[in-house]
Parts: C-alpha cells; structure tokens; sequence
C-alpha cells in the first residue's frame, strides 16, 4: 500500500533501534508512556517491544476511550437500551465493556435493540428510517472522536429531527494528563503524544507537560517508524536536558489543530464540571457535554438515567499501574478478582491494556525467550 | 530478569486457572457464543463436550475435530454436520446454497476424508421469494456435481416471518476416511511446517463489503470451493507426513493455530511476511482496523507437515487449481506450550491470541 508501506520498513527500524541504544545512558532505566490506545495497538500489533533495549520500557497510558468508562456510565446506557422503542447504538467495542452488572451484548441478548455503528452518522441514518424509535447514541472518544458526533448533531439539528439524541461520553486528554504528572509517585520520563487528538486540538495544548512538569513530549504518528523515531527523539531529549514538545508527526499535525473542528465541538458541546474515569476516579473538568443549544438532543435529558455512581473497587490499583508505580502483577486483585473473563479495572478490560497484556502473555513476556 | 517470589505466585494462580477445563456458566446465550472465540470454546468444551461423552468411554467427539470418526468393520467414515446462516445470502463469489455444500464437503476432507455423500435441511422463512429459493437449490445442485457428492436426503421446514432470516441451510455429511490419512488434532509435532492453501480472508472480507455497511467499494470474491482436490494431492505427495488439516473457516487461520496449539501442546510460530494476503483484502482490512488472520475462509486449509516432506506438500498443493498462491507460513516448536507467536513483518514478535468475540456476526 502506497504511503503506508514506506513507515513499515523494517531494515529502517533496525536502524533506528540501533539509534535508540546508542542514546541510552548507562545504567539508567527509561520509562515512557505512549498516551493513546492508538499507539498501543500498534506497539503491539508491530512486536515493537522487541525492538527495544530492554532498559527502555513503554508504559500504556489512559488513553483508551472504551476502557476509561465508568461502571455508572455504561449503567446508564444499558438503562437506556433497555426503554421501549429505543434503538441503542454504540461502536462495537463499547459492546463488551462491563457495567455493574452486565454488558451491552448482554442487554442485547435479553432483549434490547442494540446496534453496533461504525459512524455517529450511521446512527443518524438509521433515525431517519425509524421515524417511529427513539434512535440513541452512546458517543465515547478523545477529541479525536467528539468532531465527528458534533457535525453529527448539526445535522440533525438542522434536519429537524426529533428522534436522535446522544449520551455524550466525551473526554478530553489534557486533564488525565494532568493528574497523572500530579501524583507525587509518578515514574514516567517522557511521553510519546496522541498524534490523532493533537490533529484536532494541535500541540499548544501538551506545552504544559514540560513547561510545568518537566517531561519531553513527542506527537507521534501511528506507523511502526513513527512509533520508534518517536521514542529516539524524546531520548535525545533527555540525553541533551531538553524538554519540549516535538512533533514528529508534522505530516498530519498542524501546529494549530483543526480550528473548524474546534469551532463545531465549541458550538456543539460544553465542558462538564467534573467526570469520572474508570481506575482514575473523578478528573474536574475532563469531559464534554451537549451545550444548551443542543440540550434536545441530549439523551441524558430526555430519558431518566439511573446515573447511579458504581465506585471502582476499592482494592483495583489501575492508577498506579498506569503511573508506573506497580507492575500488573504486584495489584492486589490481579489475576485471582480481575481477569480479562471479569475485569474490574481499566488495565484490565482492554485486551491491549497493560494488566490484560501481562494476564494473557505475562511469563512469556518477561522471560522474553529465544524463539 | 527471573520471575521470583510473589510474581512467581501469581504466574501459577493465572496458569492455574486457565488449565481448568472450561465451564460454561453463562446466563444466557450471546452473540459472542457463535463467534468461534474463547465464549464458543466454553459453550462446546464445558457444555456439549461433557452432556454427550458422559457414560461412554471412547468418544469420537472428544478429539473435536471437523468431523467425527465412524469404524464399521475396516472401514473408516467421517462424520460431519454443519449450518448456515450467512446474510446476504448471495455474496460476491458464492451464496449460502455453494457454501453449505462446501462447508460439509470441507469438514469430511479435514479428516482426511473422501466426500460421498450429503443431506440438506432447509429453514425457510414465510414470504421468502421462490426465485430467491430456486437459485439456492441450483446453487446447491452445482457445488455437489462439482465437489464429487451426491445428495441422498433431506428436510424442509418453514417458520413464521421473522422467526428466520430468509432461509437457514444445515448439511450433514459423510465420507470414506483415505487408507494414506494418518490425521490428528494432536498429531502436530515440533519441526512440523505450516503451510496454507493460498491467500487468506477473502472470503470473509467479500461478506463485510457485500453487506453494504461500510460505504467501501473493491473486488473482492469468496473462496468458497471444495477442498478436497486438494487434500487429494497432499496425501498423495506427503502420506503418514501429513499430521493435521484445518480448514480455516469462522475466526480465520489465527482461529486454527491457537486451537490446534492447545490440543496438540505445542507452539506455533508464524512469519507474518510469509502469509499470503492479496492487496486488495490487505488494503479493506486496514482499513477496516481488522486482522486477515482472524477473518473468516471458506475454501482454505492450514496443513502441518513433517519438515522432510514440507517442500513436496506445498509443490503438491500448488499444482491444485485454486492453491495456486499456497505458501509455508511458519513452524511448530515445542515452546512455549499452547501458544501462537507471530514474527511481525517488521522484525518484532507479539502473541497471537485467540478470538475474545467477533465484530462481525454471522458470516458463515
């Protein structure tokens, strides 16, 4: 595939691994965490560990829409699905996320009209076909995501439709950040910046991860290259005293953002006073709600949720985990009341999250054997 | 680094646990059940499996593999019995009709069986148009001259409007077990060499775009065709050498090697470089955020061959028409036991783990 395969090279990423050891200060350990589910995935997807001195390690971080929801929240959804004549839509990978009780596939098998969309506009079609349902979005993602339902919900609206509402589960990145680099415990020596989310928001928004806490920040593409030279520059960096925002990513990322889309989020949806993250507990200020000029459209206020806050259980340490203070394994629920069947935390619930990875490949992982 | 102490625990508490045999404590049934992932394994190894060996002590069933073995006299038969429920119904390449012939077909050649005969049931949902109902049976009628079967029985039903989807196919099928087949789902040893019968995902890719839903346009046909000229050609080439066939239908190749990793308590390494994907499947699943390993086939095999005779099964395979775009994909090791280990095309290595549900229900 032209201008995919040219970033999956791997003669070049031999080369830039050998780059990556010749930075490394002795005896030092590294750890650097790549924000976005996104990066994850690929880090994953491509073996990228393994190429890798193994003084450097890659700590997954919050970045995983479907994961940082909340019990209560998918509560609130199912509760929803679940009212006569709703059709509930969601992503397909909102679908498997626990609630207190139950799953959407759950809910789907007990009864409810829950239809997996690929687009907040497939949603939107389907209202137009059901003139007689109430057509139900369940919106979840970063900035990357919010853009898309925000256009969404100006096209109903000028439509006119009366069938299409939102449970808006937009969240924003900077505030997560934010109360990571906060705790006082935290382990983490640079991050690798979520590419996707500064096309839109730009990367003004990542200055005060250096500025205020003293971390060097590369956006990144989501290529196996871009992940690896990524990695090389905040080592230099670090091996320079540097700290800055970079961008490696300069052939998506305007330095600016996408001012339209942040136009449309600013008319469409407004910032809530407080949310919580599952594993992070409630973050001020770090999710979106409908505006008041789109409160017709908001699920939240058209149907009655439980909204009945389920608190994560006490013993779950998905905070830590992601901070870098832990290991998975040394989590006091790990592996015996969280597994991937029953997952209580964030790291836990995603395959690729790190408690799920070490569950599913841990002794393999660590003994990193010749194969 | 060595694992010690608490971590150690740990490890064991996990290993533990996943060496329990399957319980099947669902509520009630999902989706995911039928996806082919780890829900239907706990549904057949903690349900079936248990329910219809109780009381016997030789169970053909407990092998699992595509079809179960039946001895009269000196004769080996293979038993088998699948349904369809695939939407649409017609499909770039196939239709439902060719599939339930060559799904059944397919099984009986995994075990190494010469297919004879078939029956065909037919759910028939109320309403559904006799055009769309004749061009199915023909459909059937032509997969069967084809694949060498004959069709010796069968059974139509109808349901109200809604209780089905058009219409649902079930095939049971039987076949004579080849004197050269020395198959087992734990036969595969360490060396062995796998090889696939050609380019991968084609045809579960050809469903998703069929279905319309995601605005995408490319050719892509399914691969729907009797496999066992095939299987043919590889006894003939390789004998007591050929350890294990798989067709690799609901949950892909990636399906196949972790289940067959299990059973046979091995570890399979697959070079992702050497897996034959065409470009037009490889761009829809990029796209598509999915991996060709795990999407869906209808007329490919995964072989495992002893290495002496692993050059003359693929040269034996790809004078097959249809196989000719097979390739040797990866080997069995002895390490790490039950796992399957991908060598990226970009020089690093992941685990491949077995399917947690399906995105895309119902395309076999």
């Amino acid at each position: 595939m032209k201008f995919v395969d040219e970033f999956r090279d791997a003669e070049l990423g031999r080369a830039l691994s050998a780059q990556i050891l010749g930075e490394l200060e002795p005896g030092r350990h590294y750890k650097v965490m790549e924000v976005c589910g996104g990066h994850t995935h690929a880090i994953y997807k491509y073996g990228l560990d393994d190429l890798l001195p193994e003084n450097v390690e890659l700590v997954h971080g919050p970045g995983c829409p479907v994961c940082v929801i909340p019990m209560g929240r998918v509560d609130d959804g199912i509760a929803v699905a679940h009212q006569p004549g709703v059709i509930f839509t969601c992503f397909g990978d909102m679908l498997r996320v626990p609630g207190s009780e139950y799953t959407l596939l759950q809910a789907k098998a007990q009864g409810a009209d829950v239809r997996m969309v690929y687009s907040p506009l497939d949603a939107l079609r389907i209202a137009r076909e059901n003139p007689d349902r109430e057509v139900v979005f369940f919106a979840i993602g970063f900035e990357t995501t919010a853009p898309s339902t925000a256009l969404t919900l100006k096209r109903a609206k000028a439509e006119g439709l009366r069938n299409f509402s939102c449970v808006c589960n937009h969240v924003t990145i900077v505030p997560p950040l934010r109360a990571l680099l906060e705790s006082p415990d935290l382990r983490l020596d640079g991050f690798i910046g979520p590419g996707h989310v500064c096309t839109v928001v730009g990367a003004r928004p990542l200055e005060f991860i250096p500025a205020d806490y003293g971390r060097p920040v590369v956006i990144s593409g989501f290529e196996p290259l871009d992940i690896l030279q990524s990695i090389l520059m905040i080592l230099r960096q670090l091996r320079a005293g540097e700290c800055r925002v970079e961008n490696q990513y300069t052939r998506v990322v305007p330095q600016e953002g996408n001012l339209r889309a942040l136009e449309v989020m600013a008319e469409v949806f407004a910032l809530r006073p407080h949310f919580e993250w599952r594993g992070l507990g409630f973050i001020s200020q770090s999710a979106l709600r409908l505006s008041d000029a789109y409160a017709d459209f908001d699920a939240e206020r058209r149907f009655e949720l439980p909204g009945v806050r389920v608190a994560d259980p006490k013993a779950c340490q998905c905070g830590e985990v992601l901070k870098g203070v832990i290991k998975p394994w040394e989590c006091k629920v790990f592996g015996t009341a969280c597994t991937p069947e029953h997952a209580i935390g964030t790291c836990m619930v995603s395959p690729e999250g790190a408690c799920a990875a070490y569950y599913n490949f841990g002794r393999y992982a660590r003994e990193r054997e010749a194969v | 680094m060595s694992i010690t102490g608490r971590e150690e625990r740990v490890l064991q508490i996990i290993e533990t646990a996943r060496a329990k045999r399957a319980r099947f404590r669902d509520e009630q049934i999902t989706l995911a059940h039928g996806a082919g992932g780890k829900a239907t394994q706990t549904l057949i190894e903690g349900l079936l499996v248990p329910a219809f060996t109780a009381g016997r002590e030789h169970s053909a069933l407990s092998a699992l593999g595509d079809a179960g073995r039946v001895q009269i006299g000196a004769t080996g038969l293979a038993m088998t019995s699948d349904s369809f429920v695939v939407k649409p119904l017609r499909f770039p390449g196939g239709s439902i009709g060719e599939l339930a012939v060559n799904g059944t077909v397919n099984d009986l050649a995994m075990a190494g069986a010469r297919p004879l005969a078939l029956t065909v049931s037919m759910i028939l949902e109320e309403g559904l148009r006799s055009d769309i109902l004749r061009a199915e049976v023909q459909a059937i009628a032509t997969a069967a001259l084809t694949a060498g079967v004959e069709i010796v029985g069968g059974d139509t039903k109808v349901v109200e409007r809604g209780a089905a989807d058009g219409m649902y196919l079930c095939t049971t099928g039987v076949g004579v077990i080849d004197e050269r087949a020395e198959l087992a789902t734990d036969g595969i040893r360490p060396g062995d060499q796998i090889l696939v019968s050609g380019p991968i995902g084609e045809h579960g890719s050809a469903i998703m775009l069929a279905r319309d839903q995601f605005d995408l346009d490319a050719e892509i046909e399914s691969d729907t065709c009797s496999l066992w000229p095939a299987v043919d050609a590889l006894l003939e080439a390789t004998g007591g050498q050929l350890h294990c066939l798989r067709d690799a239908t609901r949950g892909g190749v990636a399906s196949v090697l972790n289940e067959l990793a299990r059973a046979s308590g091995v570890a399979m390494i697959v070079r992702e470089g050497d897996v034959p994907v065409s470009p037009v499947v490889a761009a829809a699943a990029e796209l598509l955020g999915i991996d060709p390993m795990y999407v869906a086939n209808e007329g490919r095999l995964v072989a495992f061959v002893a290495p002496e005779a692993a050059d003359a099964a693929l040269a034996a395979l790809r004078g097959v028409e249809g196989c000719e775009g097979a390739a040797a994909i990866g080997e069995v090791r002895a390490d790490p036991s039950g796992m399957v280990m991908v060598h990226t095309a970009f020089g690093g290595r992941r685990v491949m783990d077995q399917l947690v549900g399906d995105p895309l229900p119902r395309i076999c």
